[in-house]
Formats: structure tokens, sequence, C-alpha cells
């Protein structure tokens, strides 16, 4: 008997073929076993507070653009768990995956199955011209690494996605995610020991490990922003509407601290 | 048309050599390789491409179209011979064309052209270079036909010139490196990793080829039909049983213990995707594929069950 998980999976609307995959490999198997797990995390072991989702269209293209909390990518897997167990229809945000997880074993696999391909410009802009919906940390890798002293803080945003938004002239849904640094509390990070292990950083926690605790989460949703263009203006034209983005970011995370 | 088709001993261009023959075009073939019980109507000649008897076929036989097919993969034959067939043949092929009145010409190259690596993008569009050539120098004779041929376009802008890069082919033939590498009851994998292939039945593939023909295309074409399927999908709907294995284990097992041969730089190729954009090929030529993913391995599978004999013919090629 189909359990709700594989039940919303499959109204996931997704071209799936007959085995149950899509044209850019993503796996109903694979998305049904992530749930399972994120369903325990993000319903009862952070009991994650989720407002505003009804800014995110039921489809076509959508860029979910918002603040990493530090810590590792917990944020980035309760906003997915947010668009899948809130939404109605269900959807699936797909990540741009830091390229170095396509370059270790089954990490490479699962993030692909689960439609989080490597973060390239061309996957960006292909899931959006398919009518995709696309999860955007412009902060990058530096957001993740922010410390817990940093956690309520935007460190520089990249101007890509912008760009890509005007270009394919997608609705972006700012978003603030709260206390990922308080289910991690990141006090430094080994970058040399990291790199070893072929990641970029390994965080730790006062107790040593990147382990969470069951910390109050919470993903506040925006209105969406559209923004006029064609993607070519000069530098400081984009500037100003991303400043605009990380603005309304901010505000959601002040408003949701409150 | 009166076409000649370069490597028509191949069972790809053999199909395409019979499809052609079907519609009323005149068929000419060269391949030293010979075609045992070739078809009525098809003019075999038993030659090498770089031989100066190969170019009188040219000078006598004035073709309109050219389909040239005569390319090995890296595991047919070794490096120096892999050059002189494919670039000195796809060279040869063309200074004919050029030389003697030919209007259209078709070169059918690969998709692996692209490459396989971790920074890759899924599906390639024909604008992009090819990458990991570093760590798959076997594929640079491919890389350098297929850059030759295209250089066609500008070098001799009144020879119609068409370079399909096509993904593998998959069928009841047994033909080809996906049904090689599918042969035994294990299908070896790099542990950890699932890479999409991307195929096409034979039947289709030969379609495309002739459509490419028939549309008069100039230009470089990805083709492709389905959508990709995970490995471990294919050989799992193949009957065979995924076999995966540490990388390093991998490198030293391949060509023993059952396995499939492949070249060290090949391992890159079961551990990422090769996917090719071919929405450009379909736009411009209408072509559809008419076997999808399933029933292309399914295909397969019931051809070479593994209860019954469990390799595929071997091809000349």
């Amino acid at each position: 008997m189909p359990d709700e998980i594989s039940a919303r999976v499959d109204r996931l609307e997704l071209p799936f073929d007959a085995r149950g995959v899509d044209d850019y490999g993503v796996s109903k198997w694979h998305l049904a076993m992530t749930f399972r797990a994120s369903a325990f995390l993000y319903r009862k072991y952070f009991q994650v507070k989720c407002t505003g989702i009804e800014h995110i269209p039921p489809r076509g293209r959508a860029m979910l653009v918002g603040n990493h909390s530090g810590g590792v990518a917990l944020d980035a897997a309760m906003v997915i768990a947010s668009c899948f167990f809130e939404m109605e229809p269900p959807r699936l945000a797909q990540g741009m995956a830091e390229k170095f997880i396509n370059r270790i074993p089954f990490a490479s696999t699962w993030a692909s199955r689960c439609g989080h391909l490597t973060g390239l410009p061309e996957h960006a802009q292909r899931l959006l011209e398919a009518d995709r919906l696309l999860m955007v940390f412009p902060e990058g890798a530096r957001g993740t690494a922010k410390l817990w002293k940093e956690r309520n803080t935007l460190v520089d945003f990249g101007t890509g996605f912008l760009r890509l938004a005007l270009r394919t002239k997608t609705p972006i849904i700012p978003f603030a995610f709260l206390g990922g640094s308080d289910a991690i509390p990141t006090v430094t990070n080994l970058y040399k020991i990291g790199r070893l292990l072929g990641v970029p950083y390994l965080p730790v926690t006062p107790w040593l490990l990147p382990l969470p605790r069951p910390a109050a989460l919470s993903v506040h949703y925006g209105e969406p922003l559209r923004f006029e263009g064609t993607g070519s203006e000069d530098d400081d034209t984009i500037a100003r509407q991303v400043e605009e983005v990380k603005g309304r970011i901010a505000a959601l995370m002040e408003g949701g601290r409150q | 048309m009166k076409v000649l088709i370069p490597g028509i001993s191949g069972l790809l261009a053999r199909k395409v050599a019979v499809r052609l023959l079907a519609i009323g075009h005149e068929v000419i073939g060269i391949d030293p390789r010979g075609w045992p019980g070739v078809p009525e109507g098809i003019e075999l000649h038993s030659l090498d491409i770089r031989k100066r008897a190969a170019e009188d076929v040219f000078r006598r036989r004035r073709p309109e179209a050219v389909i040239h097919m005569a390319t090995i993969s890296a595991l047919m034959a070794g490096a120096e011979e892999r050059y002189r067939i494919n670039l000195g043949g796809t060279r040869a092929v063309f200074e004919h064309c050029a030389s003697h009145g030919v209007r259209q010409v078709i070169f059918v190259g690969r998709h692996t052209y692209y490459g396989a690596g971790p920074d890759a993008p899924l599906y390639h569009s024909e604008s992009e270079p090819p990458q990991e050539l570093g760590s798959y120098p076997e594929l640079a004779d491919l890389v350098a036909a297929d850059l030759y041929a295209a250089n066609a376009l500008w070098r001799l802008p009144e020879l119609e010139t068409a370079v399909l890069r096509v993904c593998y082919t998959l069928g009841p033939s047994g033909h080809g490196t996906l049904a090689g590498f599918l042969k035994g009851r294990f299908v070896p994998m790099v542990l950890g990793f699932d890479p999409l292939f991307q195929f096409i039945h034979e039947d289709d593939a030969a379609r495309a080829i002739v459509t490419a023909l028939s549309a008069g295309l100039r230009g470089i074409y990805n083709v492709a039909g389905p959508q990709p399927l995970p490995l471990s999908v294919i050989a799992e709907e193949a009957g065979r049983r995924a076999l995966p294995l540490p990388e390093a284990l991998l490198a030293m097992l391949v060509g023993r213990a059952g396995l499939p041969r492949l070249s060290r730089g090949a391992l890159a190729h079961i551990k990422y995707p090769i996917v090719v954009d071919a929405g450009l090929f379909r736009r411009d030529t209408g072509f559809g594929h008419r076997y999808d993913e399933l029933t292309t391995v399914h295909t397969y599978k019931d051809a070479f069950p593994l209860t019954g004999r469990t390799s595929p013919v071997p091809m000349p090629g």
C-alpha cells in the first residue's frame, strides 16, 4: 500500500517515465527515500515552522532565493522539505549542488537522483526553461561557513542568479531561513582538513562533530519579486536589483526573529 | 540520389544503406571488411578509403552525397591504427568529396566527443568544446576527426556538410559500445556512481542518419532518442546484474573475470554522464524516435537473454 510520502512523490508534476526517472535522472525511488528521512527531521526533530508558502507558484518556473544560516546545508534540506510537505500539489525544489559533491561517491548519485545538479549556469537555465522550481543561495559556500556569531548576517551575494532570472523571466521568491546555526552552532571551520577530505571545510561545533541538535527552525517566504530586463544590463544595475533582493531577505529574517 | 558510404560494413551503416536503397537511392559502399550477402542493388567496393583505388570510385561513380561512417572506437584498434582510420580516413573522404563534385557529406560521429567529467553540464549543446581529453587520450583521434569534419563548414563552403554526434546505439543486433558493455552477466559500475546513459535504438539511429541526408542538413547536430536512464536501471532492464566495485579495483579487473574491456580513461564514462541536447536536430529535421528507452533496452535483452547466448554477434567494426 502506498504510504503518504510515496503518494506525494506520485503527485509531483515531473515527467517521470515508466521506471520513475525523469529526463534529468531524478528518481521517484530516491526522492521517496530522502523525504522519508526529511519528514522526521522536518516534522518531529526540528518541528520546522513555515510561513508564506502560498507565495510559491504551484507550477511554472520560479526561483527560491534565500540565506544560508550556517552549519552544513540543513537550510537547503528543510526548504526542499517545506515545498514537498506544505505545498498542494507538492513541488520539488531543485538546488545547485557544490561542485565537490559530484566527486564524492554516493553523494554524487543521491544529489543528482534527487534533482540537485552541479551548480553550473547551464543547469540553472535549463531547469528554469523546463519550468522547474530552482533553489538558490547567492551567498554560496561562504554562507554555509558562517560561524554561530554570524548567524543573523548576510555575506556578499553573487549576481548570476539575478541575470538568470532576467534572462528567463523568472519570478524570485525571497525566503529567510532561521535557526540553522542553533542546530549546528559552528565555532570554527577547519579548511585544511576539509580539503584533505575533499570538501571545502569541516565545521566544528562545541560537541566537535556537525551533528544537529533539535533547535527550532523556521522558513519564511516572501512575495514574489519580478524584475524587468534582459540579463545583459551593466553591473551597477544588476547590483542594485541584487541589493533589493538581499534587502527583502534581510527583512524576512528580521520579521522571522520577532 | 547516388550515395556513397565509406565504412558500409559496420552494422549501423548497413542499416542506413538498406534504408536508402528502399527509398530509391543508389547506394555505393567502400569498406575493406566486405559485406557477405550484401543486398542486391548495393555496389560494394572492398577497399581502404585511404588508398588510390578508393578515390577512383569517387572519380568514376561521381556520388552526389557521402555518408562517412568509417570510424572506429578506442577498443577496436591501437592508437596508431585508430589515427590512420579515424583521422586519415576522414581527411581522405573530405578531400575526395572536394575533388570529385560531391554536394553533400554527412560525418557520423559520436556523442563521446564531449567527454565525461564531474564539472561537465548534463545536457551538452553543439557549441561546447570537447573536455576531459587529458584523462581519456584514446578519444583524441575521434575528436580530431570530428573537428576536421566540422571545419569543412567554412573550408569547403560549396559542400553541404553535417556533423552528427550520435549517442550510443542499442538494439537486437548487439552492435556498439553500450551493447558490448552490457553483454555479460555482470555490468561493472564504479561504486557510489550511477551515471545517466543516453542511447537510441539502432533502427532509430539509422533513420536519423537517413533523415539528415533527406533534410540536406548543414551544421553540427547532436542526435539522440528517448530520455537517458541510470546505468543501474539499464542493467536491470537488460536482465543483467549491476556490479559496483571500488574504482581502483575496477580499473584492475576490467577485461578480466568476465567483465567487459574498458580503457582506463573510459572509467570516467561509467562515473559521469555524457548526455546531449538533441533539440536542434529534432527542430531542423522533424525527427522523432519510435522506440522509447525501456523498449530499446528490452529489444537488446530479448535478443541476448542471459540464459541463451551471452555475447552479441561479433561484428567487423
